[in-house]
């Protein structure tokens, strides 16, 4: 499956190679480099590249290239995921994936990729069984090991390898037991010129770091299940029980993991916590365009809209702009042409607003396209969805755990066109 | 601390005796210095610095007991023995001893490296080395072993046949660990032996669940080639009604259908129990998070489903545009192909595709053309709306795609041609050069239609020559002004004459189509351009490319009469001005899905090397047969309880080094998953059985009841292990024998002997589940039952559970519940009592119970009860059945009819209830042990 991997930083050096069969010279990546010149941005590098010997399957993380070198028939999505999941599991180990710490961390990047495929196969993805072969270095352990000569590198097989729970470590020892899950909601939204949604739809996950002694069972329950159209489980998550009374069992591997990802049925009609009044023109003729942003919230359920920010990508022509935001600051970088406003909180009394001119290139014509804002938002405690989780109920030990629940709703790929 | 060894790798830090320190430090004493030293080895192999001269130093410490020391050795190994295979003979022996290590991890690590190290002259040890792995106690090792296979193919294809020996051995494993490495194997060994799967069907399907991702994608996709050699297409009744999805379709696919309509009129088309089960297990998967296994699902679903079905799938896909771009790309591109031929699987997802700013270019141009395949005439103003935004994009790829787009509804949709027509024409005024090219191209493809109603847009387009540059437009342009100069029979010259002026600077495309222009002018009106004609000709005749040389002297044979020019000249006019069929814009995605989908072969359309074409379905169904199983087999592949499967919460079991965790577990184990009884049922049914027995031994009875609830209650409460459940049920003494009654095999479980035996047999067991445990309970403690003479009487002390055959509302007021009576069947020995309790909640009497069209299994047979002539409102009655599961847990199916209607039900029995209690003395145990003791294995 997978003959070899290379990673390849932003300006284009190669700084690892490992092959799980034969060598592959890593000349192959030549093609790479031709595809890359030939996109015009660097996520527009085609994920798959046949070249006459090889197929090149590409993910981009952190401004990393991750390069696989396949020989024969794959399912590409097959690759794709796995290279994801390698990018998590070093950020899971290093904190950040970044060519960095890679760099500094490189025997242990050699020995989990030798974990994680035999033959380029997949052998060990979860981190929980990685953990045990391989122990994530920290400052401490570093420094023990300089002196002892002692390893990162367990012994024994992990016994969560040979379990039907292979996500689970066996012995796991806390003195405070701890459960937390957060809820976070994204809204995807496309607002149209009047401001009427075109589409919007909400998806949300539950992420959890569960510290639990022991095997528990965990049961999770919602107030209104039905809301959830469409989910996808981490594999602990029980699917019968799911079915049949549509409630979350599972065992929880240890740490932090993603329970849930769901979405939210379309029928119901989606609560859109901003609005946006722009009015953003160019006269014919004129060197001049007129710049007039207004955000204001709506439909948040009295909660408030924090760190908005604000972007726009400004048309080609567009030299500089002359601007003055009612609060928080604006840059405007006039190569790339990027406009963006750190708005910070709305405060419904005084709406922000971002008003001034910008200026055109002499001679140039009105430009014909128009700047679409993007809007990042977040709001606490609210799922904006409604989804409230009605308990959560752990069998199997019994230590009485300490439960938290959190609830956040952010803005996805929030779009207005003008 | 590694940032200093980043220093000292630069290539400066090393003088021409470099590495003599690494050498050094390999050759010293410390495991420390050896550690650092393989450290800094292993960074410069990650640069990929070669480090082939350090090869003697370091195999010298593959022996080292520091673990992290030797992994890394490994590392350096396997990188470079394919380079000095002499050398890397020198660790073979240290292998060797690590495959009779002790410890799994150390076995398995050693089978890993030594079938990694690609040296020719090893390949017998790695024979002789996978073969004993492959039957290894541990599963982890027999995992590796799988591994193995086809590396030691791709090293020497000559052992394909020894190889798949050992593919048939592990395929037959029952671990869920195994199953994705051996089907991966399988792949790449012998993806054609498709006969070694029959046996493993049923199995592959069940464990499906609970392999882990990876194998997940494996098994699905060889499983999607395996149905389509095996079963029937289910799509083939329904193209016999006609659907109304299949519109496109050539004549060649029509009569195709026909034929298979007419087939189907023969034989109704009735679904393989195979077939649905493996639809069945897939489909909660979809749920999974990991983006290849749905895809895979999807794929699956696509290929093998009843239409009618397929619809489940679009949803998941979906949702994976949320996922990162990569994924977005892969999957976009498999809808593409799906929109085609199931537009409306995807419709209520329209918006789904709509098109970001923020999208990739990539992702918006396969997204587009996703909107563009589900465009039809209720939702294309919407479409149209959303492209009337896109083309005010930045992106000017994307708004060339999307011009193309709207060409595409445009001749796709009859009622919008002339409105998408207006709107490109608007865009000719754009003020962007490459847009208004793709609108001249667009425009040109779309007025072929119908060139008569639209000459005005023709000579706007004409003016456009003074001002466009892009060749391909230019081209398209003088095309039209050539073929319709009869509507623009004024400006048609005037274009040939600035044509002519700036022929030579012209770009070849341009060139040929002026030289046509002249051409058709020159038929239809040569006293105006004879001349012109004639000048451009010239101009051709010496220009540098040959082609056209090529065209000019082609065209002035046929259209300037001389002599010479035979006969052809003549139709000169009709070869030049010929009716042309208008272009017809097609999905660079149609017809892609003859590969499979979500393969690397669709993505690129092309085949890649390994691909396996997916086979055409049969015209008739293969025997089912070769899939039936030994009962054995079958026991454990159906009744397999999986962790995903269940409801009830179950601990993880472990089955680290035991050597007979597989032979005693897997055999006995498993259940219906229906039937998995929670912790509290089983405690009741503990509590109720209270037999009438003599005094004595009901006392001691008691006790052993007791024990053995709390046995199960202890299990409950620590739900780590049933192991240590079983250990306990042990120490306590109780004995289950059972005997499948048609096969004259016996199992025993548990032993009664006082104090405990020695586990001969421990049935440390990672598949045991709870309702099993209920189930032999029931069998334990009504001892009565075990003596044929007193069962009739015993019998009804047993609380049996009763499972519901028909519900009250779906029967119309009839509900039929039924149990296992746990007795003998008089009328047959090995049929099993089914007690069945029917209940008439509706208003009139029911008449002339009976059931009719039993559909079963091969080699299963059913007792009918004695129809039932009349049951009065509100009254009960119960009849007994006889069934014979042939001690396999595939459902009987029925139909269960009334004077007015009929029912279609089905009864699928728990494993427990396929079993029958013996009773042994301790002697007779032990001496049938003796003799049979667990040869399942």
């Amino acid at each position: 499956m997978i003959h070899s991997l290379f990673l390849i930083n932003a300006s284009g050096d190669i700084f690892l190679e490992k092959h799980w069969k034969s060598v592959v010279s890593r000349s192959v990546c030549d093609y790479f480099f031709e595809a890359q010149e030939r996109a015009t941005e660097p996520e527009n590098v085609p994920p798959v590249i046949p070249t006459p010997h090889h197929y090149l399957i590409s993910v981009l993380r952190h401004r990393i290239y991750f390069v696989a070198v396949i020989q024969s028939e794959v399912p590409p999505l097959f690759v794709i995921e796995f290279l994801h999941r390698v990018v998590d599991t070093f950020q899971d180990y290093f904190g950040v994936c970044t060519e960095a710490a890679i760099k500094d961390n490189v025997v242990v990047v050699y020995e989990l990729l030798e974990e994680m495929l035999d033959n380029g196969f997949p052998l060990a993805t979860e981190s929980n069984i990685l953990k045990e072969l391989i122990k994530p270095p920290t400052i401490l352990r570093t420094m023990v090991n300089t002196i002892t000569g002692s390893t990162n590198v367990g012994e024994q097989l992990p016994t969560g390898q040979l379990s039907v729970v292979p996500w689970r470590r066996t012995g796991v020892k806390y003195t405070n037991n701890e459960a937390y899950f957060d809820v976070v909601e994204e809204i995807d939204a496309i607002i149209d010129k009047s401001g009427s949604t075109i589409t919007a739809e909400i998806q949300g996950v539950i992420d959890a770091c569960v510290k639990l002694t022991g095997m528990p069972d965990l049961t999770l329950s919602f107030m209104n299940p039905r809301l959830l159209d469409d989910v996808s489980f981490h594999p602990c998550v029980r699917f019968k029980r799911w079915e049949a009374e549509r409630i979350l069992s599972f065992i929880p591997p240890d740490g932090n993991f993603r329970l849930l990802s769901y979405h939210v049925s379309s029928q119901n009609l989606v609560a859109i916590p901003v609005y946006v009044k722009h009015n953003i023109t160019f006269r014919e003729g004129s060197s001049q365009g007129r710049f007039d942003l207004t955000l204001g919230p709506k439909q948040t359920m009295g909660k408030a809209v924090e760190s908005v920010l604000v972007s726009s990508q400004l048309p080609r022509g567009v030299l500089n702009a002359n601007l003055n935001p009612s609060q928080g600051t604006y840059t405007f970088d006039p190569v790339t042409k990027l406009l963006t406003w750190d708005v910070g909180k709305i405060n419904p009394q005084k709406l922000p607003s971002l008003k001034g001119t910008m200026n055109l290139q002499a001679g140039a014509s009105k430009p014909d396209e128009n700047p679409t804002i993007n809007i990042q938002f977040k709001i606490q405690q609210m799922a904006i969805s409604g989804l409230k989780v009605n308990r959560l109920d752990m069998y199997g030990e019994k230590y009485k755990p300490f439960k938290g629940i959190k609830y956040m709703t952010k803005a996805g790929k929030f779009q207005v066109r003008t | 601390f590694l940032r200093d060894y980043a220093a000292l790798l630069s290539p400066a830090a090393f003088p021409p005796h470099r590495h003599d320190d690494l050498k050094e430090m390999l050759d010293s004493n410390k495991d420390s210095l050896k550690l650092e030293a393989m450290k800094r080895i292993v960074a410069m192999i990650a640069r990929g610095k070669n480090a082939s001269d350090l090869f003697p130093a370091v195999v010298k410490n593959v022996a080292c007991k520091n673990i992290e020391v030797k992994k890394l050795v490994y590392v350096y190994l396997v990188r470079y023995a394919e380079e000095q295979q002499d050398l890397a003979l020198l660790s073979i022996s240290t292998f060797q001893r690590g495959l009779k290590d002790p410890n799994q991890l150390i076995r398995a690590s050693a089978l890993r490296v030594l079938s990694s190290i690609r040296v020719t002259i090893i390949v017998p040890i790695m024979m002789l080395a996978i073969k004993e792995a492959a039957s290894d106690m541990s599963p982890y090792v027999r995992k590796t072993a799988a591994h193995a296979i086809p590396k030691l193919y791709s090293l020497d294809p000559e052992q394909k046949d020894q190889l798949i020996e050992v593919i048939e051995k592990l395929l037959a494993d029952k671990t869920t660990l195994v199953a994705g490495s051996v089907v991966m194997a399988f792949e790449e060994v012998c993806p054609e032996r498709i006969d070694l799967i029959h046996k493993n069907y049923r199995k592959l399907c069940n464990l499906l669940i609970d392999v882990e991702e990876w194998g997940q994608v494996v098994i699905i996709n060889m499983l999607t080639r395996y149905a389509r050699t095996q079963f029937l297409n289910p799509n083939i009744n329904k193209t016999f009604y006609g659907s109304d999805e299949d519109e496109d379709e050539d004549e060649e696919e029509k009569e195709k259908k026909a034929e298979a309509a007419a087939m189907a009129k023969r034989k109704p088309y009735v679904m393989d129990p195979d077939h649905r089960l493996l639809l069945r297990n897939t489909k909660p998967l979809l749920q999974s998070r990991n983006a290849a296994v749905v895809m895979a699902v999807a794929q699956l679903y696509f290929h093998l489903a009843p239409k009618a079905e397929v619809g489940v799938i679009a949803k998941a896909l979906v949702r994976l545009l949320r996922s990162h771009s990569e994924v977005q790309y892969v999957v976009l591109q498999n809808v593409a192909t799906m929109t085609i031929k199931r537009r409306g699987m995807f419709e209520p997802y329209l918006k789904s595709f709509y098109i970001r700013s923020t999208d990739p270019t990539q992702i918006k141009i396969l997204k587009l053309e996703v909107l563009t395949n589900l465009a039809n005439e209720t939702n294309i103003s919407t479409i149209l709306r959303e492209f009337q935004t896109y083309i005010k994009s930045m992106d000017k790829d994307f708004v060339a795609a999307t011009i193309q787009a709207i060409g595409r509804c445009a001749t796709n949709i009859g009622e919008v041609r002339d409105t998408c027509l207006n709107g490109l024409v608007q865009l000719l005024s754009n003020r962007d050069e490459l847009v208004v090219a793709e609108s001249v191209v667009v425009i040109k493809k779309l007025l072929q239609m119908q060139p008569e109603k639209h000459s005005d847009i023709i000579k706007h387009m004409a003016k456009l020559t003074d001002n466009i540059q892009v060749p391909m437009a230019r081209a398209s342009i003088l095309w039209l002004i050539g073929e319709y100069c009869e509507h623009v029979p004024k400006i048609a010259p005037d274009v040939l004459r600035k044509m002519a002026k700036s022929f030579t600077n012209e770009e070849d495309i341009v060139k040929l189509q002026i030289l046509n222009l002249a051409a058709k002018l020159y038929l239809t009106n040569s006293k105006q351009t004879k001349l012109l004609t004639q000048y451009v000709l010239n101009l051709a005749k010496y220009d540098q490319n040959y082609d056209i040389r090529d065209r000019a002297r082609f065209i002035r044979q046929l259209i300037v009469p001389t002599e010479k020019s035979g006969a052809l000249s003549k139709y000169a006019k009709k070869l030049f001005l010929a009716l042309k069929p208008a272009p017809v814009l097609e999905s660079p995605f149609k017809d892609r899905d003859h590969f499979q989908l979500g393969s690397l072969s669709h993505l690129l359309n092309a085949k890649a090397g390994g691909y396996q074409e997916l086979p055409d379905w049969p015209e008739s169904a293969p025997d089912p047969s070769v899939r039936n199983v030994e009962v054995k087999e079958s026991v454990r592949a159906v009744g397999t309880v999986t962790y995903r499967n269940t409801g009830a919460p179950r601990g993880p079991q472990q089955t680290e080094g035991s050597e007979e965790s597989d032979s005693a577990s897997g055999s006995e184990s498993g259940s219906g998953s229906e039937g998995s009884g929670s912790a509290s049922e089983s405690e009741e049914s503990g509590e109720v059985s209270v037999s009438e027995e003599e005094e004595g031994e009901e006392e001691e009875k008691k006790t052993k009841k007791r024990e053995l609830k709390k046995a199960v209650q202890e299990s409950e409460r620590s739900p780590t292990h049933f192991e240590g459940f079983i250990n306990l049920l042990f120490s306590r003494g109780f004995l289950f024998s059972v005997r499948f009654p048609s096969l004259n095999v016996d199992f025993y479980l548990f032993l009664p002997v006082e104090p405990a035996p020695s586990p001969q047999v421990t049935p440390v067991n990672n598949l045991l589940s709870n309702s099993l445990v209920t189930d032999l309970e029931g069998l334990s403690l009504s001892e009565a039952v075990l003596s044929p003479a007193v069962s009739r009487n015993a019998s009804v002390f047993l609380a049996l559970k009763s499972y519901e055959l028909l519900h009250r509302i779906t029967g119309e007021g009839l509900s039929v519940e039924y149990c296992f009576s746990r007795q003998p069947f008089s009328p047959d020995a090995n049929m099993v009592a089914v007690q069945m309790q029917f209940t008439n909640s509706s208003t009139s009497d029911t008449k002339n119970l009976h059931m009719e069209d039993v559909k079963l299994q091969s080699g299963m047979r059913v007792k009918d009860f004695p129809e039932i002539e009349s049951l009065p409102a509100g009254e009960t009655a119960t009849a007994v059945m006889g069934i014979d599961f042939c001690d396999s847990t595939q459902a009987a199916n029925f139909q269960l009819c009334t004077h007015t209607r009929k029912f279609f039900v089905s009864i699928q029995p728990p494993v427990g209830e396929l079993m029958r209690p013996v009773f042994l003395t301790e002697n007779e145990f032990k001496k049938e042990q003796g003799e049979r003791s667990f040869k399942v294995q």
